[in-house]
């Protein structure tokens, strides 16, 4: 909503220095946000004066015609002598009164006007046009005021209002009543408590008998419906200047005196009008739901198919207009009307808000009935538009109008009178939401504690006692009320919480980064991923209205958004990249069914959540990783280290480390991992196996479908898996007694994994061993082909005691024994 | 160990002869002055002072000898001891010194050196901060609340008050999931992380106090201020006598925290369906503190010179949302707020656009490391 201040302050006695800046401020803080102050004609500076055209010479010879003008500026040249001025407009004549700008004036844009020679004569100054002035975009020409509208010499700028500031405020969408000016100029008089003149305030007089019938069908979508003529209206009159001007400051294209008055009245009072040409109406007016598939052609100059839902107006001969929306262009108001029925109605908010998106139309006139106009606001505003029309078009005013009005009375809301400050925390004085609830004009009865309060007609969005509460509060001032910290009694963050966060500060520890993909995906990814037909990652959820329609997938794996983003790294000339992202992956449930819509007016039951839940997909939480390049940099020290697919496994281990939960590893065949290099991992939750993910060397396919470095390498498991894995830890006991270490090699089958080796030296080893690590892999011709040697170093202690040579041999035999039995091996040497 | 002997004659007794005793000594004397270093001294400490020395065993046969004998031997033995011992402590400091002044400067290196062999990498910005505004509100006794992001829309707008054709409902340019059909699934990204709201009334004990970071999705296409998936941080308390009082206080801790001290706050009068009365959140602008308004020769790139930044919105919980949460809202009030992190990041770290929150260049995030 655009509010020029020099029209607000026709409604409000607001004191004149108050600045725009200051009520731009203090209306942004009482919920009305300010967002700009356009300052229009700030940059615009005299002599503009008013003229008259005493001789004009047709100049001839040049491409255009061109007229040399000697014009009547009176004193204001200082010299009294007509100013010869070169125009090459034509819409005027020797005797009219113009706008000159003089020699050293500037006007909007820069442009700045001196005297120059141009087509052979000598021009001082400028006969102007109203884009020229700023008052509003007309290229036709220059301006010609009518007669006596100012004294030749005079000031133009004060008197054409060309400076003028017009505050731009983005009226919520509660706040339907400040798409007007009389609301905005009532929330500010109580703001500066000043006195507010209501411009809906006209005398009507009660009609002289029915006016053109009208019909409402359904009370529930249109409850008010008031037509009233005028009659004899001069089509050719102009708009006049003044109401031009105001139009254009506040964004409405002047179009004709008749489409004007009718905009201008809905800015004045928020109440959207409908100018219909009378003869072209056939019929009563009938306010009606469509018949689907109607036919409609609206004012757009678009021929639209009507949806039963929407409210149409209507004559005998059909639809003429999408009620709220637009009108239709068979009883536009023409050029040639001088009959014309204004047509003023209040119709269902929900239905209006549902019509414009359905049409996707969105007019001055839905913003304002689905935000909510004055219920009772139609005949003011009607019998203001005839007014209007009468006096400015020559119309006489029918004294017979037509008033339909199946409103029904509001009831009022019981609040208690000290609820605004038991909601604001202040212990505002007595009387103060009496004084504030009457200045936006509720009724309000007093009842001891109790408030009756009666909201007024332009205020359909104040319904609860809340809703009261924050009319009381915004004029207060939020700035009065006081600071009080808060103190809850909370536990800190669970386990889940505080792992989540060592998990990401592991992985950065150890040189990955972490980025924050988009959850966007499309089969394509999912192909590049390599994956089988039936593969579940392939079942996606899928967006009604994807951003990009490429993408219209939600991701199942966190791994294309990782490997887009390595890319997306190579690219930019980084060659040793480690990523990781934690998030959330969709997982719809088979057979999932549309989610219901519960009821608001109470709790919902357990099994109406749990309807709920179903319909939503599973939405683990994972965490992935993929590296390239180095993984330990080549330097002054040596040679550098390349990232393998063991890097990749070895995220998941220090991820199952910072949770305290065993990893088992294990060889697996998944895409899109390389078939030799991929490892399945898996936790023990209540002694079950559990696979949390898959880590190792990507897939060659893989790597080239999203073009990433030769031997990416890549993870990704479930942490929700993981976390649920946990178990208290106890403490160790540490022993003080010394350690016996044993050394032992052993050679294998080269197809046996060492995991399998170690967790069987493990076992075998019984209570004493404190710990086993590979410390070295031998293949050659000392073990033979197809074999490997894997040497171990395991450390036994006890608790209690020094162990002996023997116990430890012992507990080293043990291990051995149980790694020969598992896996074949054979003692080294 | 010999016994004692009584018969014994000391002089008989060759280690303990004075000569030989003498000759140990300077022997242990002039082995002393002869080592070089630190290590060469520790070789002649073993030789001549040690248990097993020469001196050491000669004091062993004291034992033996008669008791007339003993004292005589004693304070020989003992005097060659001393003295050694003395030498030993002497070329010791000498030699440390000497150590001190030349080896330890021949062994310098160059400590600049770099030693990065093992990158270190960085947790996004977006996460930490989201750390740091969260705990914020954990040291005021608030927990942290969790909810999905494909979310039923009963909890993203019906729960929220949002009526179903209210304009408020399109202005959140919401992301709709499909049907298993093609047709309506009643899931939606979610628009905001207030559904938590809804969540956390449900599954907890009243008074409620929690915050929720998380992510959220609208249909914005990515430019340098707006991207479809970005983040906030909701804040509930539900208790009995709360008041619009403790949201302020609890905002200006936030600030204070996130921002520095003393900046002010500053409600304005806002609409949020699920909140009534409801207020945006502004902080004075921390760069120009105010004195760019109305100063073009000093613009402010950070407030856009109008003074203030906005942070989030907030008010009190409609009494509506209550009772679609199963909460009564004759008993109970309360209040929440959201709090962009995007934004607080972009302010808090000067981050001018956000293609580099989401683009995931490890330049960016690198600048960060994994707490900030």
């Amino acid at each position: 909503m655009r509010v020029p201040l020099t029209w607000l302050r026709e409604y409000v006695e607001l004191p004149a220095d108050v600045s725009a800046r200051d009520l731009a401020s203090r209306l942004t803080l009482a919920g009305l946000e300010v967002e700009t102050v356009d300052e229009l004609g700030s940059d615009l500076t005299g002599p503009i004066v008013f003229g008259r055209v005493l001789e004009i010479e047709e100049l001839t010879g040049f491409k255009k015609p061109i007229r040399y003008c000697r014009v009547d500026v009176g004193q204001a040249n200082g010299s009294g002598e007509p100013q010869e001025i070169v125009c090459g407009a034509r819409n005027f004549a020797e005797g009219d009164l113009v706008v000159v700008s003089l020699p050293g004036a500037e006007l909007p844009g820069g442009f700045k006007i001196g005297a120059r020679k141009t087509y052979g004569k000598m021009s001082a100054g400028m006969i102007c046009s109203a884009t020229e002035l700023g008052l509003w975009e007309d290229h036709t020409g220059i301006v010609v005021l009518p007669e006596g509208f100012a004294e030749t010499g005079t000031d133009a700028i004060a008197i054409l209002g060309l400076r003028e500031d017009v505050l731009d405020i983005a009226v919520t969408p509660d706040r339907g009543y400040a798409l007007s000016m009389r609301g905005v100029a009532r929330d500010v008089a109580a703001l500066y408590g000043a006195e507010f003149r209501d411009p809906a305030d006209v005398t009507v007089a009660v009609p002289a008998g029915a006016g053109h019938p009208g019909v409402i069908d359904d009370a529930e979508r249109c409850d008010r419906l008031v037509l009233r003529g005028a009659t004899g209206f001069d089509p050719e009159a102009p708009t006049p200047l003044w109401m031009k001007r105001r139009l254009h400051q506040s964004g409405v294209r002047p179009v004709s005196l008749a489409v004007d008055v009718t905009n201008y009245v809905m800015l004045e009072l928020g109440q959207p009008l409908h100018a219909w040409d009378r003869e072209k109406v056939d019929g009563p007016i009938r306010v009606r739901q469509a018949e689907a598939g109607e036919k409609l052609e609206t004012l757009d100059h678009v021929q639209r198919s009507l949806d039963a839902d929407d409210i149409v107006i209507a004559d005998d001969s059909g639809a003429q207009a999408i009620a709220g929306v637009m009108g239709g262009l068979h009883t536009e108001i023409g050029l040639s009307s001088s009959e014309v029925l204004v047509e003023a109605a209040h119709f269902d908010a929900m239905s209006i808000a549902r019509a414009s998106r359905r049409h996707q139309l969105s007019s001055e006139a839905s913003r304002r009935f689905e935000r909510g106009i004055d219920s009772a606001g139609q005949l003011a505003a009607a019998t203001r538009a005839v007014e209007l029309l009468a006096e400015l078009g020559g119309a006489s005013v029918e004294p017979a109008y037509t008033i339909v009005d199946r409103s029904k009375a509001r009831e009022p809301i019981v609040v208690r009178a000290s609820h605004a400050g038991s909601v604001a925390g202040v212990d505002y004085p007595e009387g103060t939401s009496e004084r504030w609830l009457r200045a936006i004009g509720c009724a309000v009865e007093a009842d001891g504690e109790l408030l009756k309060v009666t909201p007024p007609t332009w205020r359909s969005d104040i319904t609860d006692p809340n809703d009261l509460a924050e009319e009381i509060i915004r004029f207060e001032g939020y700035e009065n009320i006081p600071s009080i910290r808060p103190s809850g009694s909370g536990r800190g963050l669970t386990s889940g919480q505080r792992l989540r966060r060592a998990v990401g500060r592991v992985l950065a520890d150890t040189g990955h980064n972490e980025v924050l993909s988009y959850p966007f995906t499309s089969e394509r990814d999912l192909d590049g991923l390599q994956l089988a037909a039936g593969d579940p990652r392939r079942t996606a959820l899928r967006l009604a209205n994807p951003l990009n329609e490429e993408e219209p997938l939600l991701r199942t794996t966190l791994l294309p958004g990782l490997f887009k983003a390595l890319a997306r790294n190579v690219g930019r000339g980084m060659t040793d990249v480690a990523l990781f992202e934690t998030g959330l992956v969709y997982r719809p449930r088979p057979g999932a069914t549309r989610a219901p819509i519960l009821p608001v007016d109470r709790g919902p039951g357990a099994e109406e959540l749990a309807l709920l839940d179903a319909a939503l997909p599973e939405q683990p939480r994972r965490v992935g990783v993929v590296v390239t390049g180095d993984a330990e940099r080549a330097g002054w020290w040596g040679e550098g280290r390349a990232a393998t697919w063991a890097d990749a496994v070895q995220a998941a281990r220090d991820i199952a480390r910072v949770a305290g939960v065993g990893l088992e590893v294990e060889a697996d065949t998944h895409a899109p991992w390389h078939p030799g290099r991929c490892a399945a991992l898996y936790v023990r939750v209540e002694g079950e196996r559990v696979l949390v993910g898959h880590a190792g060397e990507l897939h060659p396919r893989v790597v080239k479908a999203f073009g990433l470095p030769d031997r990416t390498a890549a993870m990704e498991i479930d942490l929700d898996r993981v976390e649920s894995a946990r178990a208290d830890t106890p403490a160790p006991v540490v022993s003080t007694y010394p350690v016996a270490t044993q050394d032992v090699a052993l050679v294998v089958d080269a197809s046996v994994p060492v995991g399998e080796i170690s967790a069987a030296l493990a076992e075998g080893a019984g209570p004493l061993l404190e710990s086993v690590r590979l410390f070295d892999v031998y293949t050659g011709e000392q073990v033979g082909e197809g074999r490997k040697s894997v040497a171990f170093a395991l450390r036994f202690r006890a608790g209690d005691r020094t162990l002996t040579a023997e116990e430890a041999g012992a507990a080293r035999d043990a291990a051995v024994a149980l790694a020969t039995e598992r896996t074949g091996a054979v003692l080294r040497g | 160990m010999s016994a004692p002997n009584n018969s014994f004659d000391p002089v008989e007794v060759t280690p303990l002869h004075p000569d030989e005793v003498a000759r140990m000594r300077e022997e242990a004397l002039a082995a002393i002055e002869a080592a070089a270093d630190l290590a060469e001294l520790k070789e002649v400490r073993l030789a001549h002072a040690s248990d097993r020395s020469p001196l050491a065993l000669a004091n062993r046969e004291i034992g033996a000898l008669p008791p007339a004998a003993k004292a005589d031997a004693g304070k020989r033995v003992g005097g060659a001891r001393r003295d050694v011992g003395q030498a030993l402590k002497a070329r010791q400091a000498v030699l440390e010194t000497e150590r001190d002044e030349r080896v330890l400067v021949e062994e310098r290196v160059d400590v600049t050196l770099p030693w990065d062999r093992t990158p270190r990498g960085a947790r996004h910005p977006l996460t930490t901060v989201a750390e740091r505004m969260t705990d914020v509100f954990v040291g005021m006794g608030f927990e942290v609340a969790e909810g999905p992001e494909i979310e039923a829309e009963w909890f993203n707008f019906d729960a929220l008050n949002f009526q179903p054709d209210h304009p408020a409902r399109s202005m959140q340019d919401t992301f709709f999931v499909e049907g298993p059909d093609g047709g309506e699934s009643g899931l939606v990204m979610r628009t905001h992380t207030s559904p938590v709201q809804i969540r956390a009334l449900l599954s907890r004990e009243l008074p409620v106090y929690v915050v929720a970071p998380g992510k959220t999705f609208r249909t914005d296409e990515l430019d340098a201020t707006h991207s479809p998936v970005f983040h906030q941080l909701e804040g509930l308390v539900v208790d009995k006598g709360i008041t619009l009082a403790h949201l302020r206080g609890a905002i200006d801790a936030f600030v204070e925290s996130v921002f520095g001290e003393g900046l002010k706050t500053r409600f304005r009068a806002s609409y949020f369906p699920f909140t009534e009365p409801s207020a945006e959140v502004d902080i004075e602008c921390f760069v120009c503190r105010g004195a760019s308004v109305g100063n073009p020769d000093e613009p402010c790139r950070t407030c856009s010179s109008e003074g203030w930044i906005e942070i989030g919105g907030c008010g009190v919980v409609n009494p509506r949302v209550l009772t679609a949460a199963g909460v009564d809202p004759e008993v109970y009030s309360g209040w929440a707020f959201g709090l962009g992190i995007e934004r607080t990041l972009m302010f808090a770290h000067g981050v001018r656009d956000m293609h580099d929150m989401v683009e995931g260049d490890i330049r960016f995030t690198s600048a960060f490391g994994s707490e900030n």
